[in-house]
């Protein structure tokens, strides 16, 4: 009996080791799959990578040294080989050391980690701001300078393909869940400025390859720097619970050498002064119904379905509802600033008057709504801006 | 309360047979340690695979990328209902009836200090867990904020988050209570000679719990009740919109959940204490140390709280002050793995379940022990923080951590508690399942981690496919395992036949084991002599 126990406890600690060993030095070669931090593209990811390695192999070697111990005790100090349990309780030369040991080496970490985090923290002269937002549960990104803006959401094959029992295989997807509409296109070599915030509930902005995180709070504005060292593109993800689609609001950073990241601004630029025209012409009732189905589908359609007839019972039904049918006015309020208490916020500041615009039309007209009103982007924008 | 101490006095001696009869005078009124202490027990075991039946529906959902079962918010219903009745349901009461049983025997009194308390404080807890789970069958569903409830998300719940509310308030009288009565017993209770300094680190660990328990349920009730208001009557404690603070929120409810995991582990070391000495037939090493370590775990986790807030734009001063003191918590908890190694050095061993399980709980939680001092370090959790490298870490700390140690503490004391032998070849089965299962559901969560998955999210990339894969298997074996620890339960309350003698271990030493087993109902009404053969620590350390 006590043969046939040992037999099992070294059969099952070897099968634990070789399993230990497969998951850390075969399986991600295998599968692909990254196991570990990346060393990223930023001065900062570059010094966390560097920490994270040294304070992991630190913990290895205390691991490795204890179970040591424990492991040849387990083994050599049993009763089945006869070995008569000594009686001592303490030893305080012993009891020292181990205290005096763990200090020297928490200072020795200490050390760096302080260094690491005070270049986190303090910024240094930056060249461009970048003000972030964030929604439930998409980001609006600002650059201040240049006076440009837009809303970033996950990508419309992603977001199809997530849906439950969608049919789509993810794997199919490419980036599934990584991909954006809008990226947030920044210079390489450049230092800028992030001023994070958000308008709702709290997320968590984080793109790993820079090296770190930083929350959006509402009635906050925290600041983070970075200075991206190579052109490319860089994915992340929310990381604070932000609520149902939490899981759904990626990040892509568009990383562009300095030069061609000017000609993108100018082309912004020269895009919004094609925007303004569009918004005091006088649209036709099909153009906003297109538009507007097309806005109601990716901005809409998580809450209030795609069908308008909403998830009871926080999200209401459009399709014959009193606010569709009712006074626009009325209509347009909600939309543009939300409904306290709800889990309706404010678009005014997310979308453009035409998306607003097209939006209000499609839902006053569609889901078996027959108001037959027609809302002009010029009205939104005329009321949005006093 | 006279009619309590005549009955007590009437049985002077210690009787098998004066058990209350009929099924509500036995358990629905009873005042007896032990009887509580089993209710506790029960209430933890049944909420212990509710939660669990809650993890395997989240490991399920992410099995594979996409999503095949849930909708995303029914998802975060089940990850914050998973925690709150894990943490709350689970590990606090099956600690405390582990209080009950043993603290009374351990110090040679005759029960708690404050019976009809002792009663009240479990009777409260079925009720909240039920109106807790409850929300989960009401129109506005069950909290999905996380168990943290950060605002303003969990103020977008519904009607039910009254609910929750008031489930969160009644299981912090109910623990505010049984902390209050330990303390009572363990000041007052010890039979002459018990110094505190012979007390078995069961017992110490348990005051300095009770200790925290008492100050920071208090601090957790307000913060939910400020949620309450902010919700239901219009104030902005938390609304920035109108003057309020996000953040204060996080760092209220810190300071009291940083203590409350400590809450769940510290009775753990003292089990741990406990059982190493008896297999390993060698006194506690450094008992006094133990000691002292103990209290200063529990000094620290006041000032760290922090810690779970690095990300959330703290000053850098605030950012070192916080970093520093979480580093400091390696020392008295290295303090302690360093003692349980020694004990075991040079020692004559078995490996019966209960060692297996606290030898499995050195290893596991030295792992989560170290991963936590990775996360100390406050530059490189702007990396780690709300990934799954944190699930991986207090998972570590918590199953083969708080839960392993309940087991073995479970298995060490069935057979005084019943007066059976359980059976020993599917006690190690179930070690052994759950010992390398758990390390299979949770090892690779720190990969997921690092390669940069998010906690919290229903649906993943596919380059986190393989690790979840291989994560959920460890977690349906896993679960699966725990099946067997009901049977071994079961077969030892009801089929058992293998009498167990009074001293069931070998090698175990202290009051308890004096006794027969099954205790008599009462014991230790005649206090007992405290000799150097019977207590573990007759001397202190010296």
């Amino acid at each position: 009996m006590k043969k046939q126990n040992t037999f099992i406890v070294a059969a099952a600690v070897t099968a634990a080791v070789i399993a230990a060993f497969w998951l850390l030095l075969a399986a991600p070669s295998y599968t692909g799959n990254a196991i570990n931090m990346t060393q990223g593209v930023t001065t900062q990811s570059a010094i966390n990578y560097q920490l994270h390695m040294t304070v992991l192999w630190v913990c290895v070697v205390i691991g490795v040294i204890v179970f040591s111990a424990m492991f040849s005790s387990i083994v050599l100090h049993r009763k089945s080989r006869d070995h008569e349990a000594a009686q001592f309780s303490h030893s305080t030369g012993a009891e020292i050391i181990w205290t005096i040991i763990p200090i020297l080496i928490l200072v020795v970490i200490a050390i760096p980690a302080t260094k690491a985090l005070v270049n986190m923290e303090v910024a240094p002269e930056t060249e461009m701001t970048v003000k972030i937002t964030g929604f439930q549960w998409r980001w609006k990104y600002q650059y201040v300078e240049d006076d440009i803006q837009f809303i970033s959401s996950l990508d419309a094959v992603s977001n199809a393909a997530r849906r439950l029992a969608s049919g789509t295989n993810p794997r199919s997807v490419d980036n599934y869940l990584l991909e954006v509409d809008h990226p947030l296109v920044l210079p390489a070599n450049t230092k800028i400025k992030f001023l994070i915030t958000a308008d709702d509930v709290i997320h968590s902005w984080w793109v790993p390859a820079l090296g770190w995180k930083r929350d959006a709070i509402p009635g906050f504005i925290n600041e983070a720097w970075t200075e991206i060292l190579e052109p490319g593109t860089y994915r992340g993800q929310c990381a604070e619970l932000c609520g149902k689609d939490h899981g759904f609001m990626p990040i892509v950073l568009k990383v562009l050498p300095k030069a061609e990241y000017r000609q993108w601004v100018q082309q912004q630029k020269t895009h919004m002064v094609t925007q303004q025209a569009d918004i005091e012409r006088l649209w036709s009732r099909e153009e906003l119904m297109k538009l507007g189905e097309n806005v109601y589908a990716s901005q809409c359609a998580a809450c209030h379905q795609s069908d308008g007839m909403g998830l009871a019972p926080a999200f209401p039904a459009l399709a014959g509802s009193s606010v569709a049918n009712g006074p626009v006015s009325e209509h347009i309020d909600i939309v543009l600033n939300g409904r306290d208490g709800t889990a309706m916020h404010a678009l005014g500041n997310m979308l453009s008057a035409a998306d607003i615009a097209a939006t209000l039309t499609y839902t006053r007209n569609a889901f078996g709504n027959t108001s037959g009103d027609v809302v002009q982007p010029r009205t939104i924008y005329r009321i949005k801006n006093g | 309360m006279s009619n309590e101490n005549t009955h007590k006095h009437a049985h002077a001696h210690d009787h098998h047979d004066d058990k209350p009869t009929g099924f509500l005078n036995r358990w629905l009124f009873t005042t007896n340690h032990k009887d509580i202490g089993t209710l506790y027990l029960i209430l933890a075991l049944v909420m212990f695979f509710v939660g669990g039946a809650m993890a395997m529906i989240i490991r399920a959902e992410l099995f594979m990328p996409g999503l095949q079962l849930v909708e995303p918010d029914f998802f975060n219903q089940m990850t914050t209902m998973h925690a709150l009745i894990m943490v709350f349901g689970a590990v606090m009461p099956a600690w405390v009836g582990f209080a009950n049983w043993m603290i009374p025997m351990m110090i040679g009194a005759p029960d708690m200090a404050l019976p009809r308390l002792n009663n009240w404080s479990f009777w409260i807890l079925p009720f909240a867990f039920t109106m807790l789970a409850s929300t989960l069958f009401m129109d506005s569903g069950g909290p999905a904020a996380g168990w943290t409830l950060y605002p303003p998300l969990s103020l977008q719940g519904g009607q039910s988050f009254a609910f929750v509310v008031f489930s969160i308030h009644m299981m912090g009288i109910s623990s505010i209570m049984g902390a209050i009565n330990v303390i009572a017993t363990i000041l007052n209770m010890r039979a002459p000679g018990m110094g505190l300094l012979r007390m078995p680190l069961f017992v110490w660990t348990w005051l300095i719990t009770a200790f925290l328990l008492i100050a920071v349920m208090p601090v957790l009730a307000g913060a939910v009740t400020m949620l309450l208001t902010d919700h239901f009557f219009a104030t902005s404690f938390f609304n920035a919109a109108g003057g309020g603070d996000p953040v204060m929120f996080q760092h209220i409810f810190w300071f009291f959940g940083h203590p409350e995991v400590y809450i769940l582990i510290l009775p753990a070391f003292g089990v741990v204490s406990e059982i190493i000495p008896t297999f390993a037939r060698k006194p506690l090493f450094g008992y006094s140390a133990m000691v002292y370590a103990t209290a200063s775990i529990a000094f620290l986790s006041f000032i760290v709280w922090a810690h779970h807030m690095f990300t959330v734009g703290m000053p850098l001063t605030g950012e070192l002050f916080f970093m520093y003191a979480t580093m400091l918590i390696a020392i008295p908890t290295g303090v302690k793995v360093f003692n349980w190694v020694s004990t075991m050095w040079k020692g004559s061993m078995t490996f019966e379940t209960p060692m297996l399980f606290a030898i499995g709980f050195v290893v596991l939680f030295t792992i989560g022990g170290l991963s936590g001092l990775m996360l100390a370090i406050a530059s490189v959790d702007l990396q780690y923080h709300d990934t799954y490298f944190v699930v991986a870490h207090f998972h570590y700390v918590l199953v083969p951590g708080s839960v392993f140690a309940l087991m073995a503490g479970t298995y060490y004391w069935l057979p005084k508690w019943t007066g059976h032998m359980y059976s020993e070849k599917w006690g190690k089965i179930h070690f052994w399942l759950s010992a390398i299962s758990v390390n299979i559901l949770f090892f690779p969560q720190h990969y997921l981690g690092l390669a940069g998955m998010p906690r919290r999210i229903p649906d993943y990339s596919t380059q986190f496919a393989d690790f979840n894969m291989i994560s959920s298997i460890g977690g349906f074996i896993f679960g699966a395992s725990q099946l067997i620890f009901l049977g071994v339960i079961i077969h030892c309350v009801y089929k058992s036949r293998v009498k167990a003698p009074g001293r069931v271990w070998e090698g175990a030493k202290g009051l308890e084991w004096t006794l027969s087993s099954p205790p008599p109902y009462h014991s230790f009404n005649t206090p007992p002599v405290i000799d150097s053969t019977t207590v573990a620590h007759a001397e202190g350390t010296h």
